[in-house]
């Protein structure tokens, strides 16, 4: 994306002589993929299970044991590529060495210069392109608890390593340096999980530590290119610690630049209590890690026939199916029903009671209010669309029409009858303009001032005649009809003076 | 020529993967890995700019396996290999500041 986004200048840091500071934001998501075992090895890709207890001589790093990639990590990280408008080229394992006993082996084995997927994007429902540089595959750590001392890392006696999740294949996706607000960043990790879940890759839970979020943030005065020296901020649990996370930060780069000191490049850690990032170690030079190809894997190069049957299986993504839905139902797609609706799933459960002659608008009103989630596979979409007929055809009021469609979904049973039994009638307008003309006559001052009233006290007035309806017909009035009828009572009476 | 590999960058390499060298062994190491990179220098000597880089000794690509489990080992069993475990899980000496 280039710097004349429409969204550029969103969001400013203001400094204390009043200097306009941009920020810069690049993401590194990590996600494990949903898989049944490793990347390397059969032990099972478990959340959760007994330490120790999902592990081999392979994921263990002990001597002899031999790495074999599975197919299935492959697929669901080219997969990931191409739901991101990624070109997947021929990739290669590496080893990055470190020593740290999360890795048993003393080094991890990933993708360095030759990554799988590579140059994609990802459009974010605002409209803003965030490029991908790269989406590659490669194995999770060990899991490590800091123990002595309050189980705090500065105050550790020592550590215990579960081996559970070491070896768990990993899709890193990476962010080119797109984004400019904390709202930018949020969306696209909101919308990176929605379209992970749907093309199902990853379960992508922050909670669990399925998907892992790192920021790299940087800042620049306003209108100016050149970019500034980053920090890369870590232990990001949720989207709303991101946002918080890269406010602090940017605010903290402002104040060093502002007196005059350099910001240092560096991984800081968030501090969700404290509300603020702490320094890490110093970034280590790539070199650091000493890179080489991982001689005990043989290159990944996927065919065209595979490619294309990748490409073929892929399921419509959010996007889209947002897009889709708004159209249909007469709603911006930037609605935020719509985009309810979709993370829900339950554009399907709409799209087919629509196709059921549900008229869109309303059926897509009680998806999205009126549906709870848990229920919605017990509803035939054809008693909505049905629902949503007696609901137009004024047999419903849109109250009765809700209490109607729980017990559907409850029961699943007709609603037409379950609205007879209830006695929700269709209420005969001439019963209801003979009820309007009597309350007329029976408030003439009030009625003289609906009438020839501003707006302001009309609106006041129609509450009131309104309010007098439905206690005269127990409620059972439908508001729209009688604000239909109250403006042509009124339409006569002008026309009559 | 000059030595392809001073002690400091032995140290450093060394000190990457925590190993504690002597003096003596500092320089033994420099010399032995001295040779191994003249032997490298040699190899870059060679005119090479019609041969494409191989990653593999082997033209073989896309060794797989299926997404199937298969079986892991005792728990207790690898924690008896351990100098020290707890609760299940491997103790190790404190890590504070050599995170990766
Ligand atoms: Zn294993």
């Amino acid at each position: 994306m280039s710097d004349q986004s429409a969204t550029e200048a969103a969001y400013v840091v203001e400094g204390s002589e009043g200097d306009r500071w941009a920020i810069v934001v690049g993401l590194e998501v990590h996600v494990e993929l949903a898989t049944a075992t490793k990347l390397f090895c059969a032990c099972p890709n478990v959340f959760g299970d007994e330490p120790n207890t999902n592990v081999c001589p392979t994921c263990l790093g002990l001597p002899g044991s031999l790495p074999v990639l599975n197919r299935n990590a492959v697929e669901l990280a080219m997969r990931i590529g191409r739901a991101l408008r990624c070109t997947v080229e021929p990739s290669v394992f590496a080893r990055k060495n470190y020593f740290y006993p999360d890795m048993p082996k003393d080094y991890q084995v990933s993708q360095y210069d030759k990554p799988i997927n590579v140059d994609g994007e990802l459009a974010l429902p605002d409209g803003t392109v965030v490029g991908i540089e790269r989406a590659h595959l490669e194995e999770d750590t060990g899991k490590n608890t800091h123990a002595g001392g309050g189980g705090r890392i500065h105050d550790a006696d020592y550590s215990l390593i579960d081996y559970n999740r070491a070896g768990v294949p990993l899709v890193e996706i990476v962010s080119r340096p797109d984004i400019r607000t904390p709202d930018q960043a949020r969306a696209y990790v909101a919308e990176l999980r929605q379209l992970l879940v749907a093309i199902g890759a990853s379960d992508a839970r922050m909670e669990e530590a399925s998907m892992r979020v790192d920021a790299n943030v940087s800042v620049r005065p306003e209108g100016t290119t050149e970019l500034g020296t980053r920090c890369e901020i870590k232990n990001l649990n949720s989207i709303r610690s991101l946002g918080r996370a890269i406010e602090y930060e940017a605010r903290r780069q402002v104040d060093l630049l502002e007196t005059g000191e350099r910001v240092r490049q560096e991984t800081r850690h968030w501090d969700e209590d404290g509300g603020r990032t702490r320094p890490g170690r110093s970034k280590e030079e790539a070199e650091d890690y000493r890179y080489f190809d991982e001689p005990d894997l043989v290159p990944v190069a996927p065919d065209e026939a595979w490619q294309a049957a990748v490409d073929a299986n892929l399921p419509e993504l959010p996007a889209s199916r947002r897009a889709r839905l708004a159209e249909r139902a007469g709603r911006p797609t930037t609605d935020g029903g719509v985009a309810l609706t979709v993370e829900r799933d339950l554009d399907a459960l709409a799209h087919a009671a629509m196709d059921a002659g549900g008229d869109p608008a309303r059926v897509l009103t009680h998806v999205e209010h009126n549906v709870p989630v848990e229920a919605a596979g017990g509803l035939d979409p054809a008693q909505l669309a049905d629902l949503v007929r007696l609901e137009l055809d004024g047999a419903l009021t849109a109250t009765q029409a809700k209490t109607v469609l729980a017990e559907v979904i409850a029961s699943g049973r007709p609603p037409a009858d379950i609205a007879a039994e209830r006695g929700f009638e269709a209420m005969d307008t001439s019963a209801l303009e003979g009820t309007i003309d009597e309350i007329i006559a029976a408030n003439p001052t009030e009625w003289d001032d609906y009438v020839h009233g501003d707006d302001a006290r009309r609106g006041k007035l129609t509450g009131f005649f309104t309010g007098q309806v439905m206690k005269a017909t127990k409620g059972q009035a439908d508001g729209k009809v009688v604000n239909q009828l109250l403006g042509a009572r009124r339409a006569a009476a002008l026309a009559g003076e | 020529m000059p030595t392809p590999i001073s002690r400091d960058d032995v140290a450093r390499v060394a000190q990457l993967a925590r190993l504690t060298l002597t003096d003596d062994e500092l320089d033994r190491f420099t010399g032995q890995l001295g040779a191994v990179l003249d032997h490298a220098r040699d190899i870059e000597a060679l005119d090479i700019d019609d041969v494409p880089p191989t990653a593999h000794p082997y033209p073989l690509v896309n060794v797989l396996r299926a997404d199937e489990v298969g079986a892991t080992l005792d728990r207790d069993e690898v924690l008896a290999q351990a100098p020290s475990a707890e609760d299940g899980r491997f103790r190790v000496p404190t890590i504070l500041g050599q995170e990766p």
